[in-house]
């Protein structure tokens, strides 16, 4: 019980009992006697104003972002849009829609979700409930870490490379001259799982460590296993935890450009790569909602900046959707979310 | 917790032979996976590293230490690699990366240590002084500005913020004083370094606002029994018992300032630019170039070619540097070790 209050303390009211320094901190909260400010020195006082500046600053300019974004966004947005595929014109109205990098990114996430997930949440396992030998563990942890710290456009190129070898060649076409060019959904999704894979890692790993130890005990005292253990008492009880790690790496996956447009080609359209019609997407190149912004911003090809406007909208609609999700999942204690990809 | 978990030798006779032994082997089996799994971020870590160093390889050999020189535009340089034309004087392979490197030197410190200012009064903020109420709208908009694609900054940057500082901020006659070099457009140093830093804030804010909000009450209560103001109590003990959750804080803000690429490709003006710190408040206004907007850019996909030798010894240097830092960051936690709580 001790403990627990502690934690609390912590965690959520720490402000509140640095206020009530005068009194015991005890677990019920008073409202604090109002603190004067007078009494401070002046460089003390210009600090807390300076605080407050920031606070609010951060506040005001997130909200010019967001309304900057809707107001540009609902202007240029149709329904029509969402239903066209770009067309190769220079000209705005002619140009189509972003159906196809729309349906783009949705493949990617699934593809990069699809390998990450399972993995991600494999190695947070091994890490904390088996971790033997301990040097492994150590080094697999760093290395997730150093993982975490990777450019994703260096991912990217090599990522190019390996999947430009012959032996890869069942994931992605070939260019005219007969070679791989391991350019592809399947290629992109899967180094989409690495950039996702600390994220996951991170998450699963603080849920997991995070749950009493008497559950596992318990189950251990029935008879069970430790594979059956983590199965069905472990896993199922952070399902939350799992959850938001996905989410999270779900909003990471959706957000990038650079592997985008190294790996997967940013071409407008899906170009199958011949075969049966779903692999053939798969293993074909294609775009999606990130590179069809920066090929329609002033600083790609298309530069028809409307178009960029809109798809951009829907790409901040989307990722307020999954933030939202997180919050919904880690009640409260929303910041720690952030970090936990990379927790030092 | 028990370390075992039940063994082959463990086994009651009445149970062999039940399907315990099965239940076991498969506990065996499920470790070596998951272990399996584990080391397999290991290889793959060193097989990036390999494949990247072989593959840049030949632009070091034959550059030498002038590949991290300034000797004249790298875009002339990729332009001359793809066209096979090489440069007069030199090798195709010729490459001096400098005007890339100061570029991200300038946009990666400014940004980072304009943030770690904010970031610590806005944690300071969000842990001590906010209201309930305000706490409850900036912990969401701390979230909010992490999860934004870096496209859409990039987005922004281009359309809004660009012809803002090109409109307001450059005179005339500092357009024209620098006409005959380079063209100022409000796609700059400022604009990506502003951007830069809201992008890296974030992370920054919430590292240090968790470490903050751990420091054990006792200790600042001690502070405030000495009769020591609540102010200083924020810096002498809390601020610096985060301590290396700060430094923590700024080598992932770094490594995330170091790869960025999409959205500096988008605001930092496009051309690898020496900005030169000697023009006065006109140098603030002089576009840039990183790495990996180089690398974006320039490079199309092929193998095996200069300008490819080029843009993976361009990623070679990021990688490394993204190591390095890791490795930095580690070191400096463990020398606060001592004296802090996190």
């Amino acid at each position: 019980m001790g403990g627990q209050a502690v934690d609390e303390a912590l965690h959520g009211r720490v402000m509140a009992s640095a206020q009530t320094l005068d009194r015991p901190a005890r677990n019920t909260i008073a409202r604090p006697p109002r603190e004067s400010h007078a009494s401070w020195p002046l460089a003390d006082r210009l600090c807390h104003a300076l605080c407050w500046a920031t606070g609010i600053g951060l506040c005001l300019v997130t909200a010019w972002i967001v309304l900057y974004m809707l107001v540009k966004g609902i202007s240029a947005l149709n329904l029509k849009l969402f239903v066209e595929s770009p067309a190769p014109s220079l000209r705005e109205r002619e140009s189509g829609g972003f159906l196809d990098p729309l349906i783009g990114t949705f493949i990617i996430t699934a593809i990069g979700m699809a390998f990450a997930a399972p993995a991600g949440v494999g190695i947070a396992t091994w890490l904390t409930e088996y971790a033997r030998p301990r040097w492994l563990a150590r080094a697999v942890e760093s290395g997730i870490e150093t993982l975490a710290g990777v450019p994703s456009i260096v991912l990217a190129l090599f990522g190019l490379l390996v999947f430009a070898r012959g032996f890869f060649s069942f994931l992605s076409g070939s260019t005219n001259g007969g070679a791989v060019s391991g350019k592809s959904f399947l290629a992109a999704g899967l180094l989409m799982s690495v950039l996702a894979l600390p994220l996951i890692v991170g998450t699963t790993r603080e849920a997991l460590t995070q749950l009493p130890s008497r559950m596992r005990e318990a189950s251990f005292a029935l008879g069970k296993t430790r594979a059956t253990t983590i199965r069905r008492v472990l896993l199922p009880s952070i399902r939350p935890g799992i959850a938001s790690g996905v989410v999270l790496g779900m909003g990471r996956i959706i957000g990038d450009t650079a592997i985008i447009v190294v790996v997967l080609g940013a071409s407008p359209k899906l170009q199958g790569a011949g075969g049966a019609p779903l692999l053939s997407t798969l293993r074909g190149s294609g775009s999606t909602l990130t590179s069809y912004v920066y090929g329609f911003s002033p600083a790609g090809e298309g530069n028809s900046p409307q178009k960029a406007y809109a798809a951009a909208f829907v790409l901040l609609m989307i990722v307020l959707a999954l933030n939202g999700v997180v919050t919904r999942l880690s009640r409260g204690r929303s910041l720690d979310t952030i970090e936990q990809g990379a927790k030092p | 917790m028990a370390t075992g978990g039940p063994t082959r030798t463990a086994l009651h006779p009445l149970v062999r032979g039940s399907g315990l032994r099965a239940a076991v082997r498969t506990d065996r089996r499920a470790e070596l996976v998951l272990g399996a799994l584990a080391v397999g971020v290991l290889a793959l870590i060193a097989l990036m590293l390999v494949t990247v160093l072989v593959n840049a390889w030949p632009s070091f050999s034959a550059n030498g230490l002038s590949w991290f020189g300034s000797g004249g535009d790298p875009v002339t340089q990729l332009a001359a690699m793809q066209t096979d034309t090489p440069l007069p004087g030199h090798s195709v392979l010729y490459f001096s990366a400098w005007p890339l490197l100061w570029g991200l030197l300038l946009t990666t410190v400014l940004a980072v240590a304009i943030a770690l200012v904010v970031s610590t009064l806005a944690a300071v903020f969000l842990t001590e002084f906010a209201p309930k109420p305000v706490r409850r709208v900036l912990e969401p908009v701390v979230r909010l500005l992490a999860g934004v694609p870096s496209v859409i900054y990039g987005l922004v940057g281009i359309l809004a913020i660009a012809p803002w500082v090109n409109e307001h901020l450059i005179s005339n006659a500092r357009r024209q004083s620098v006409a005959y070099v380079v063209q100022l457009s409000g796609a700059d140093l400022t604009t990506a370094t502003l951007i830069l830093t809201l992008m890296i804030l974030p992370i920054m804010i919430a590292l240090t606002a968790n470490a903050l909000s751990s420091v054990p009450i006792s200790w600042r209560e001690g502070s405030a029994a000495l009769g020591v103001n609540r102010w200083r109590t924020i810096r002498r003990v809390s601020l610096r018992g985060a301590r290396p959750a700060i430094a923590a804080a700024v080598v992932l803000a770094t490594a995330r300032a170091l790869g960025e690429a999409i959205m500096l490709a988008m605001v930092s003006g496009g051309r690898p630019f020496d900005a030169n710190p000697l023009d006065g408040l006109t140098f603030f206004f002089e576009p840039v170039e990183t790495p990996a907007t180089a690398i974006l850019k320039e490079f199309g996909g092929e193998t095996g070619t200069p300008v490819a030798h080029t843009a993976y010894a361009l990623a070679a240097v990021l990688l490394f540097s993204a190591a390095l830092l890791s490795f930095a960051g580690w070191a400096v936690r463990q020398s606060m070790r001592r004296s802090t709580v996190v």
